[in-house]
């Protein structure tokens, strides 16, 4: 598997007129992980996504994408990082297979522009104009066309944006697929359990800075934070604890009621939960 | 990856240094040859032209537009000039080749380079390891193979109605191929360079059909040349149509019709220097004003 850094980024700062949008931003990425970038509209993910790769200026800071800086791309660092956009784009009258296998000719070492199609699940499509495809379909190519260089690195800014759940769903499966073949992966996203199921480390921005770190599962102190247990008591109705200790509440619990504990339920703070305070208490101004 | 890539970068990039440490664990792979600029450019010059001919409303618009202004003109004004050997429509044949020219160079590229601009295709291809030049070489085949079609049709329609003679000598022949390829290679980079004026591409096509349109009055399409006001002339020789309408006049056109020019001929060798002046020119204001994205997307 791969290791070191596929990102780095040290104090990165930007804005536009008076607006400030990127305060100071730090990121480490590592080569072969999926990394989501979590934030309220505008607090910063798209400008960082954008200056990544290498299609916005930065004021200052230090950026390192696949060991290079992004302000002067240069082709092969072009030929190894993927990008889907957040609005869609090229409506055309090329078909959908015209379209992924001239881009293919684009790139020293692209991949096969039938098994991509086949990936992004389009191959019904493959004869179909640009502009006959609906917007989840198009979305589908615009990761098709991310994907046909072969990237080591793939950035999507916001990609299941106006999906429905079976299509986001199949899209998750191709998010899976392409890091299971050890592409780096960053999304950014607004939906929670988006980011729970697909990525390994989040960050949440808010206000142009990072303000929480790591897994999904722990981010914030989640996994350490003061559980809640839940019970239905004799008269019916439901009783609750919060408590650091909640095996041993259980376990007192169950010698209380000699077995079963009716309507029993553990439950940790959401990472919907630890968003919300991690972004409230960041209220920018 | 190894090592090298975990160590902290230089802030600063190192374009083929920074590349090389980048792979040098790698697959080797990366050190594959990227496909080259002209090869891209005759690729996308193909795909532009087969998108040109699906679009069938653009097709019929950009070959029937300067066929039914033809019709009109030298329908309209059919008499024999004086002294010169020739009738206005035979005049009006050479003004809208002149005028085709422009149209499937300038005023197509203007507004359709525009619109990829606002719909984000630019942004797109700088996201490839695409080489800029690939783009430009495929806007160009698109623009040679229309423009010498739009030709074509005109001149067929204007030897067989009108009674325009095809050129008869070499030298002739020669002109016509010089007059064509500076005049068509000026307006198409004049195109290039009106297509970052709009701010959006709605906004592009009355940001280029109006100079377009401008022009065509005072460099002598739509009115006669010796009509035309001195200053409007004057105003008009600054730029390419209407030398590209003078030099296709003077392949066209029976040795005596030059009385009709303001300086009584044909000025061959200033009709070559503007339209080679405009080709610089114009080369060099796209290098310096092209966009890939929208002012403001920057």
């Amino acid at each position: 598997m791969a290791e070191g850094d596929a990102v780095r980024v040290r104090g990165l700062r930007k804005r536009y007129g008076d607006v400030v949008a990127l305060d100071g931003l730090d990121l480490d990425i590592r080569a072969g992980e999926v990394f989501g970038l979590l934030g309220p509209n505008g607090a910063g993910k798209s400008t960082t996504v954008e200056i990544l790769q290498g299609h916005r200026s930065r004021d200052s800071g230090e950026v390192s994408v696949l060991g290079a800086d992004p302000a002067a791309p240069d082709r092969r660092w072009k030929a190894r990082v993927g990008i889907v956009w957040q609005d869609e784009s090229a409506v055309t009258e090329m078909t959908v297979g015209e379209t992924v296998r001239h881009f293919a000719r684009y790139y020293p070492r692209p991949r096969d522009p039938a098994e991509v199609i086949a990936l992004v699940g389009l191959e019904a499509k493959a004869r179909s104009r640009v502009k006959e495809l609906s917007g989840g379909q198009r979305r589908r190519l615009d990761v098709a066309l991310g994907v046909i260089g072969g990237p080591r690195l793939l950035l999507l800014d916001e990609p299941t944006t106006g999906f429905d759940p079976v299509a986001r769903r199949q899209f998750w499966e191709l998010i899976r697929t392409l890091a299971a073949e050890g592409t780096t992966i960053i999304l950014t996203t607004h939906y929670l359990e988006e980011a729970e199921a697909l990525a390994d480390r989040l960050a949440v921005i808010a206000a142009g800075r990072v303000v929480a770190e790591g897994p999904p599962g722990s981010l914030a102190g989640r996994a350490e934070a003061r559980a809640t247990v839940h019970w239905a008591g004799p008269d019916g109705v439901e009783r609750s604890e919060e408590t650091g200790t909640p095996t041993a509440t259980v376990t007192s619990l169950a010698r209380r009621f000699d077995g079963e504990i009716p309507g029993l339920r553990v439950t940790r703070p959401t990472l919907e939960d630890v968003y919300l305070r991690l972004i409230g208490q960041e209220d920018p101004r | 990856m190894t090592a090298a890539d975990a160590a902290p970068p230089a802030a600063q990039p190192e374009p083929d240094g920074a590349d090389g440490a980048g792979t040098a664990g790698g697959t080797g792979s990366d050190r594959e040859r990227l496909p080259g600029a002209w090869q891209l450019g005759l690729l996308r010059g193909a795909m532009e032209i087969r998108l040109f001919f699906r679009q069938r409303e653009q097709v019929v618009f950009t070959f029937a537009f300067p066929i039914v202004f033809l019709f009109l003109f030298a329908s309209i004004f059919s008499d024999t000039m004086k002294n010169t050997g020739t009738t206005a429509s035979q005049y009006y044949v050479t003004s809208m080749i002149a005028s085709g020219i422009m149209s499937t160079s300038f005023q197509s590229l203007g507004i359709s380079i525009a619109i990829e601009r606002d719909e984000k295709v630019l942004r797109r291809l700088r996201g490839t390891p695409m080489p800029p030049a690939a783009y430009f070489l495929g806007k160009i085949w698109l623009v040679l193979v229309t423009g010498v079609l739009e030709t074509a049709v005109l001149l067929a329609f204007g030897t067989t109605v009108y009674g325009v003679d095809l050129p008869s000598t070499a030298g002739r022949w020669l002109t016509f191929g010089w007059v064509f390829v500076l005049g068509i290679t000026g307006c198409a980079l004049l195109g290039i360079a009106i297509s970052s004026v709009p701010r959006s591409g709605r906004s592009a096509t009355s940001v280029v059909v109006l100079p377009f349109l401008v022009l065509q009055f005072i460099s002598g399409v739509y009115i006669l040349i010796d009509t035309i006001p001195n200053w409007m002339l004057t105003v008009g020789s600054f730029f390419p149509l209407k030398w590209l309408c003078q030099g296709l006049r003077s392949v066209f056109l029976p040795q005596a019709a030059a009385a009709l020019e303001p300086a009584g001929a044909w000025e061959s060798g200033r009709t070559a220097l503007v339209l080679g002046a405009w080709c610089l020119g114009g080369l060099l204001l796209c290098l310096l004003t092209f966009r890939w994205k929208n002012r403001g997307d920057a």
